[in-house]
């Protein structure tokens, strides 16, 4: 079980309490009835599905029942960072260096000896 | 003497203290603090069972967790039979009964074994290749039977009568293991004050001191030291001790799953004690302490019983007193061999000849061996071990081939090395790393606050695991908040050590031969299958572990990982860290079902919701359906009544006279705030700015792709007040889809959403006489239909209490909904139908509510639609604000596919035979004579048998279903083909004047 910190709260609860709520920082447009095709499949379809950091909503549905944003790695479940509804992306590239070695697993055994990198290569920025 | 092969003076188990038990019916003895199979081997016994694919015998190959082939079943009464039980950690007690798996008639004769000489048609990847053909064949004869002949032990066929506990527990320090290294890292952080948990999987700790007798720590021999730590953690304050607890799952953020066996090894356990229980355990840093475990030597036939790993036969004596034989040989590639064999001898039991692999081995333990007269061959392998239900003889040859020579053994011990229990540090997600000089994968990077220590960490002396130890532990403990640094020391005066060993098939089992020399036991995977696989194409070793299903067994591979993956490595030509490892997975060792699912059965696996009126409704005789977590009435039958005869009835009455219907499970949202009209714009299809307060508009919801996602009856009680309803499955659901747009995509709207679903009761009265009945309850409403029309909602109080009146209606007929604050709901409810009685009311239950609404066509959202489908599809384009600008959905009403002609249509079904009730979910097409599969065009959502239009009515589905209106349609059914006409989805009072009536 995930330890979440809720940013709001400013506590880390455990995962019971939140409920995913999908890709973060999708807008809505303003004028959505006018959208094209395009555009409305970007906005509803389409996700990263990331296997490095996705940024992503979460909902601390039996805490404070508040939405918020968080980057967190799809490949060892570390949360990056936990932050407010309506604040700025964070900086994907200084959060990665920040979050230490990633794991082993879906490596192809040719690598698995190799010492970690610096910086962890990252797909899917979105 | 509890068995005639415990030997007096050796082990540490009280000789007066006796347990007597069955195995397969047979009575035996053994001592208090045995195991199943050391009170076994005490009593001569080696064949424990069979094996899963061919049936070989098989005896005890360890003497703890990582036993693959001593599994039995354990009986404790009819209801508790454990099967799969390793029966190296079941603990004896007085009366255990214990049975051999797998085997018939017998354990000795067993008719399966004759798979043993059709083994080739079993080799590996045989469930894909050989009973392939013929096709049908599969399903009436190679499954059942396979499935007859293979497998492992029965499941219990009646319910657990047990009860499992579980706690969460947060500590600083958590401790894997409690051998030396394990005991040394929690003595270090403890003192330092800090929270530590630390456990162990076997009933005492020590771990290899168990065996080992040759260590020296602090003044005491290794087992006394441990023992007297254990004590001294136990004593303290801030220390949990948890024995027979394995930590069984390494999750993430250093949350450890912890199974505590608590009453398994109980003659008679306590009513109250739970059997197991399970700790969930965050720790701020955790030391793993897991140890090692020894691998066997690959040679043909070494599963017969009597073939055990050294370590293990050491045990049995060190601990339990009980020699494995009397004429033991040994097979080995490392020092520990000599050492258990050394034990043996001075403990009286012949030696046969130790047979060592390694060229020229030196060492004091050699010189030891040699010392005590035991005859040590080196250069030479065991190349067969002989015998059928026991070991007669090992056949010895030198490595390079050359003549053989047969001695004369009743149990052979053998050691190819030591792996490391890497286990719990892999699945924390740590990158294990191939240290070359020792063949061995050991932690290499971590991604958890973790630290391995000891033998799981490479260690291969006791000196360098207890000096490991202190420092993690006492590193642990500060790096989670330790204010006080104790500098712990311990001296070891004394230890064992050894290391290096082989990896792989030894001599007689290479390429090209065909032996059953057994890589994994539990699984039956021998060396030639894994080169098998390889021959057949399997690169990547965890396709070779699929395809031979290597290291898959319960077991999980522990002794068969490294040796699989050597021969692997060989076969393919490569170094081992270039085919890499796979991945180890929870459980380390098997968890019961009981333990996960703990508390949550039952009652207790699901909340359970009543409404107010529940306990009148039963006192009514009603019967009840599950509607999520809800009970909801069902039906009220009167004596002599079917289900049938109850809904006819109450759907009659409810129309000729009123209807009393519980409708509090309904969801209840209030939306306030000055934008609350706003919000319910964006939110709902409906235009909702210019309804009046005190009015009421059936609300639909639709998700961004345009499809219905809820609907109900929104009330306007104020400018800024709106109380909504939702479907009663779509409560939840629908506040969370409000409280995320209002928080994300709206945030400047001055809105509140509060629940109030379980607030207040709501009391559907329905029918001609509903006003007569409420009326004379009523405060300060004028219920007059001048006064408060269909679609109205007035403020008031009824019986004295408040209450929001909604006049509405699910049935068609004049109806109410009287919503009180829940406390009052009942009393209410026994008013209204003291009330209801004079004039002639019912109270009816979901199926008629189902009934009445699907004679009118009102729609269930989730039954009629399903997810795909829109306003229009459903025929309720004109709840749609066609002026609007926005709503959720607006966008997605226009896409391509949703404007399209040919979309699926809601419409009424009528069937030709009046009497004919069309099953819901039944498949629609235009010609019944075509050839199967026939082209379906839609599917029956609603049917019922109506009482009041005396025919069967139905709705569902259709492709382009408005314009076939007058068409008929074809259901083909098993029994034959129902022919329908399509029609409108009224099929009573069509005008709607009753609504007025």
């Amino acid at each position: 079980m995930l330890l979440i910190h809720c940013p709001y709260c400013d506590e880390e609860r455990p995962e019971l309490e939140f409920r995913n709520a999908g890709e973060a920082h999708i807008a809505r447009s303003n004028n959505i009835a006018a959208e094209s095709d395009e555009d409305f499949e970007k906005f509803f379809f389409i996700r990263s599905n990331p296997k490095g950091v996705i940024f992503e909503r979460w909902r601390h549905i039996h805490g404070c029942a508040r939405f918020f944003n968080a980057a967190r790695d799809t490949i060892t479940d570390r949360f990056l960072l936990t932050y407010k509804a309506g604040e700025p992306k964070p900086d994907l590239t200084k959060l990665a260096a920040d979050a230490g070695p990633a794991a082993w697993a879906n490596r192809p055994p040719d690598q698995l000896n190799e010492k970690p990198k610096a910086k962890r290569p990252t797909k899917g920025e979105a | 003497m509890a068995g005639s092969y415990r030997i007096s003076g050796q082990g540490r188990l009280t000789p007066a203290k006796t347990a007597r038990f069955t195995f397969d019916g047979k009575a035996m003895t053994g001592l208090s603090g045995d195991t199943v199979a050391s009170a076994l081997l005490a009593n001569g016994v080696h064949l424990v069972g069979r094996s899963f694919k061919y049936h070989r015998p098989r005896g005890i190959l360890s003497a703890g967790a990582e036993e693959p082939n001593a599994l039995v079943t354990v009986e404790r009464d009819a209801a508790r039979k454990t099967p799969n039980v390793r029966a190296t950690v079941q603990e004896l007690y007085d009366g255990l009964t214990v049975n051999s798996q797998n085997r018939w008639p017998s354990l000795s004769f067993d008719v399966g074994a004759v798979n043993d000489l059709a083994s080739p048609m079993f080799s590996a990847g045989f469930y894909y290749k050989t009973f392939m053909w013929p096709k049908a064949a599969w399903h009436k004869f190679y499954e059942p039977n396979i499935r007859a002949a293979a497998g492992l032990g029965v499941a219990p066929d009646q319910p657990d009568p047990d009860h499992y506990s579980a706690r969460y527990a947060h500590c600083e320090v958590l401790v894997l293991g409690g051998g030396a290294a394990g005991l040394a890292a929690a003595l270090a952080a403890a003192e330092t004050g800090v929270r530590v948990i630390i456990c162990d999987e076997q009933a005492d700790f020590g771990g290899a001191l168990r065996y080992e007798k040759g260590a020296v720590i602090d003044g005491q021999d290794g087992w006394s030291w441990a023992q007297a730590t254990v004590a001294k953690l136990a004593a303290m304050d801030n220390v949990t001790v948890l024995s027979r607890t394995t930590a069984f799952g390494y999750y993430a953020q250093n949350f450890v799953g912890l199974v505590e066996r608590v009453t398994d090894h109980l003659a008679r356990p306590g009513r109250d004690e739970p059997r197991e229980r399970l700790w969930q355990v965050r720790a701020r840093r955790v030391v793993i302490a897991t140890g090692a475990i020894e691998r066997h030597m690959v040679f043909a036939n070494n599963d017969r019983p009597g073939v055990m790993l050294a370590s293990a036969a050491r045990t049995f004596l060190n601990h339990y007193g009980v020699v494995v034989g009397k004429q033991v040989g040994v097979y080995t590639a490392n020092d520990s061999a000599y050492a258990a064999a050394i034990d043996l001898k001075k403990a009286g039991v012949g030696i046969a000849a130790i047979v060592d692999l390694r060229d020229n081995p030196t060492g004091p333990l050699v010189d030891e061996a040699r010392a005590l007269a035991i005859e040590v061959n080196h250069g030479r392998a065991v190349t067969s071990a002989n015998g059928s239900q026991r070991i007669k003889s090992m056949t010895v040859q030198a490595k390079g081939g050359g003549a053989e020579r047969t001695i004369a053994v009743d149990a052979l011990l053998m050691s190819a090395g030591w792996t490391p229990s890497v286990h719990m540090f892999s699945q924390s997600r740590g990158k294990v790393a191939f240290d070359d000089a020792t063949k061995r994968f050991l932690p290499g990077t971590y991604a958890q606050d973790c630290v391995s220590v000891g033998a799981c960490n490479g260690s291969d002396s006791l000196e360098d695991s207890v000096a490991q130890a202190l420092e993690a532990g006492a590193n642990a403990a500060r790096d989670a908040g330790a204010k006080v640094s104790k500098g712990t020391a311990l001296k070891v005066e004394a230890s064992e050590g050894w290391t290096g060993g082989m990896l792989g098939s030894g001599p007689g089992a290479g390429a090209g031969t065909t032996v059953k020399a057994f890589v994994d036991f539990q699984n039956e995977v021998t060396a030639k299958d894994i080169r098998q696989a390889v021959h057949e194409g399997m690169r990547s070793i965890e396709h070779v572990k699929r395809f031979t299903t290597n290291g898959m067994a319960t077991d999980q591979g522990k002794t068969s990982n490294m040796h699989g993956l050597a021969i692997a490595a060989e076969a393919l030509g490569k170094d081992i860290p270039q085919v890499g490892l796979t991945t180890f997975r929870a459980p380390y060792t098997p968890v019961t079902f009981g333990a996960i699912v703990n508390h949550a059965r039952h009652g207790l696996f699901d909340p359970t919701r009543k409404t107010p009126t529940h306990s009148w409704a039963e006192s009514h005789g009603a019967v009840f359906e599950d509607v999520g977590q809800w009970k909801r009435a069902w039906y009220f039958p009167r004596s002599g009544e079917d289900m049938h005869a109850a809904v006819d009835r109450e759907c009659v009455t409810v129309r000729k006279a009123a209807g009393l219907f519980d409708a509090s499970t309904l969801g209840k949202i209030e939306v306030v705030g000055p934008d609350a009209a706003k919000f319910m714009e964006l939110l709902y299809t409906n235009p909702w700015e210019k309804l009046e307060v005190g009015r009421c508009r059936y609300g639909i919801m639709l998700r961004e792709d345009g499809f219905i996602y809820d609907d109900g009856v929104v009330g306007r009680l104020a400018a800024d007040r709106f109380h909504v309803t939702t479907t009663t499955g779509g409560a939840a659901r629908v506040m969370n889809h409000m409280e995320d747009y209002l928080q994300t995509e709206f945030p400047n709207l001055d809105v509140w959403l509060t629940s109030v679903s379980e607030q207040w009761a709501v009391i559907a009265v329905q029918g001609p006489n509903s006003r007569d009945i409420i009326a004379p309850l009523v405060e300060g409403i004028d219920m007059s239909d001048e006064a408060m029309p269909h679609m109205s909602v007035r403020e008031g109080r009824i019986c004295g209490v408040p209450t929001r009146l909604f006049r509405m209606s699910f049935t068609g007929d004049r109806g109410f909904e009287v919503n009180v604050p829940a406390d009052y709901g009942r009393a209410v409810w026994e008013a209204l139908w003291a009330e209801g009685q004079k004039h002639g009311a019912c109270a009816y239950g979901t199926e008629a509510m189902h009934v009445l609404r699907a004679e009118k066509g009102y729609i269930i959202v989730g039954q009629d639609t399903d997810g795909t489908v829109t306003p229009n599809d459903a025929g309720l384009d004109w709840a749609v604000g066609k002026k609007k600008t926005d709503f959720v959905g607006i966008r997605g009403l226009t896409r391509p596919d949703l404007v399209a002609k040919g979309r699926k249509q809601l419409v009424g079904l009528r069937t030709k035979d009046p009497r004919t009730v069309l099953e819901e979910g039944a498949q629609i097409v235009e010609n019944p004579k075509q050839a199967i599969p026939m082209k379906m065009i839609g599917h029956v959502t609603s049917s019922y048998w109506s009482a009041n239009c005396d025919r069967s009515i139905a709705m569902g589905l259709v492709l382009g279903g408005r314009d076939r209106i007058g068409e008929t349609l074809y259901v083909p059914m098993p029994d034959g083909v129902i022919e329908v006409e399509v029609t409108g989805t009224v099929f009573f009072d069509e005008k709607g004047d009753r609504l007025n009536g």
